[in-house]
């Protein structure tokens, strides 16, 4: 669960996020759509307690993030643009590092686990510097839910995916959200959010503008909502909009 | 026990990747012989005069050397965006810190171990000590400690393995100073108390880093 409120944030005289207000559920994916520079990074960064608000208090399963950030990281699983991994080890290592560092029990049948619910298991003793992006950021979405974290925090998952990847990912995400992990995700690519999402938020100008349930959306009601708050086509929906 | 955990989680990874890589401590001990090399070759010196001096130079390899492992281990996580993960970890933040200080340490005192019986083998003397070893422990966590800090201080900026030499050395004067004339002190003879003197200077001076790194870590790390 994550409730925030009034969340602010301004990096010197550039306000990011204005009186933010958002809220979610476990079991929900949310994406949270924008155009650049609208705060989405940001506001995983706060979220993922790697920074700090100037106002607004944030509560995640009940833990107030100010408070309780320790507690918070132990609920959190946390996918950042680039991949935390160590090029210089083998994926296994990488997996054995972040086990130990949160505390894994049993880490060998978890790291098992991950490996084949990734499909990387034949190449877990290859360094991690020799996988493609796609295996890359698999192994990242492995390490962020290898100590079982009940929310999930994904920035761009599907940035320089191939088809394969972004089905294997997508494949993920939905065993994730059956198993009633709360998955927010910020994404460029609206057919993405809208194929893995039960929410889509839209973020602009530091605040959301827009949230929709993907069940009760219509037709092109998406990028047309989207264009109205923004003024722009939604990034890589092409002219579609109408 | 999650705080003791992180750190020598830490300690363990870096470990596991220099030991494939062999990037940094390699590049520590070559340095530290080049620096030992000219020293002895640039200057023809009495064997009185480097005895003398062997102090100095020492310490001003241990921490050209030192250098080069500060610069390294906190960047090479920077660059590889590793430093988010190790902030992501379930333990105070500074765990991390004492995690890579760790990691610098052992660099250091590994670089000192050889460093010792190299200028000795050239100097043709026995340098060695187990006060000596006590004293290079004590010079060189404070420098490590200042050091790491300082490191993590100027992780965001793009010039940082040029800036961290220049904050550093100012910074760890006192302790250089005291580390060195400790040093001389055993090396050509002197009072107990005034060994006792530089040596509750060293300690002093650790102490007063660390609890600064504790009390700041978290701010600027984050930031």
């Amino acid at each position: 669960m994550i409730r925030a409120s009034r969340i602010s944030k301004s990096f010197g005289s550039r306000i990011v996020l204005r009186n933010l207000e958002f809220s979610a559920d476990p079991g929900e994916v949310i994406s949270l759509i924008g155009l650049n520079g609208a705060g989405k990074t940001t506001f995983i960064r706060i979220l993922a307690t790697l920074m700090r608000a100037d106002s607004g208090k944030i509560f995640i399963n009940r833990y107030n993030i100010s408070q309780a950030p320790i507690q918070i990281r132990k609920k959190i699983g946390v996918v950042l643009h680039s991949p935390m991994l160590y090029g210089d080890l083998t994926g296994d290592e990488n997996l054995v590092f972040y086990a130990k560092l949160f505390g894994v029990q049993q880490p060998e049948t978890r790291i098992d686990q991950i490996l084949q619910l990734t499909n990387l298991d034949p190449r877990r003793k290859d360094l991690v510097r020799t996988y493609s992006r796609g295996m890359q950021q698999r192994l990242s979405i492995g390490r962020a839910i290898l100590h079982n974290p009940d929310v999930l925090l994904l920035d761009e998952p599907y940035t320089g995916l191939d088809q394969d990847s972004i089905g294997n990912v997508d494949a993920l995400l939905a065993q994730l959200a059956v198993e009633g992990k709360l998955i927010l995700l910020t994404s460029h690519d609206l057919e993405r959010a809208l194929a893995v999402s039960s929410r889509i938020d839209i973020l602009y100008r530091g605040s959301i503008a827009d949230s929709l349930k993907i069940d009760q959306l219509a037709g092109n009601e998406l990028k047309n909502r989207f264009r109205s708050i923004t003024g722009k086509t939604f990034p890589g929906a092409g002219n579609q909009a109408d | 026990m999650d705080y003791i955990r992180v750190i020598l989680t830490i300690f363990w990874k870096d470990i596991l990747a220099e030991r494939r890589t062999r990037e940094i401590l390699s590049a520590m001990l070559v340095f530290a012989l080049v620096v030992i090399l000219l020293f002895v070759f640039a200057f023809d010196l009495s064997p009185e005069t480097r005895r003398n001096t062997a102090a100095g130079v020492i310490w001003v390899t241990l921490c050209f050397s030192g250098t080069i492992g500060l610069n390294r281990t906190l960047s090479v996580e920077k660059d590889r965006g590793g430093i988010d993960g190790l902030m992501l970890a379930p333990a105070d933040r500074t765990a991390l810190f004492f995690g890579k200080a760790l990691t610098n340490w052992v660099y250091m005192l590994l670089t000192a171990l050889f460093v010792v019986p190299i200028y000795s083998l050239f100097n043709n003397t026995n340098l060695f000590s187990f006060t000596l070893l006590g004293v290079i422990m004590l010079g060189t966590f404070g420098y490590i400690v200042t050091g790491t800090l300082l490191s993590s201080l100027s992780l965001q900026l793009r010039s940082r393995e040029m800036l961290l030499p220049v904050l550093l050395f100012p910074v760890v004067i006192p302790l250089l100073l005291s580390a060195i004339r400790a040093t001389s002190i055993l090396l050509e003879g002197g009072s107990q108390t005034e060994l006792n003197t530089w040596l509750v200077l060293l300690f002093s001076y650790d102490l007063i880093f660390l609890a600064i790194s504790v009390m700041v870590f978290d701010k600027i790390i984050e930031d």
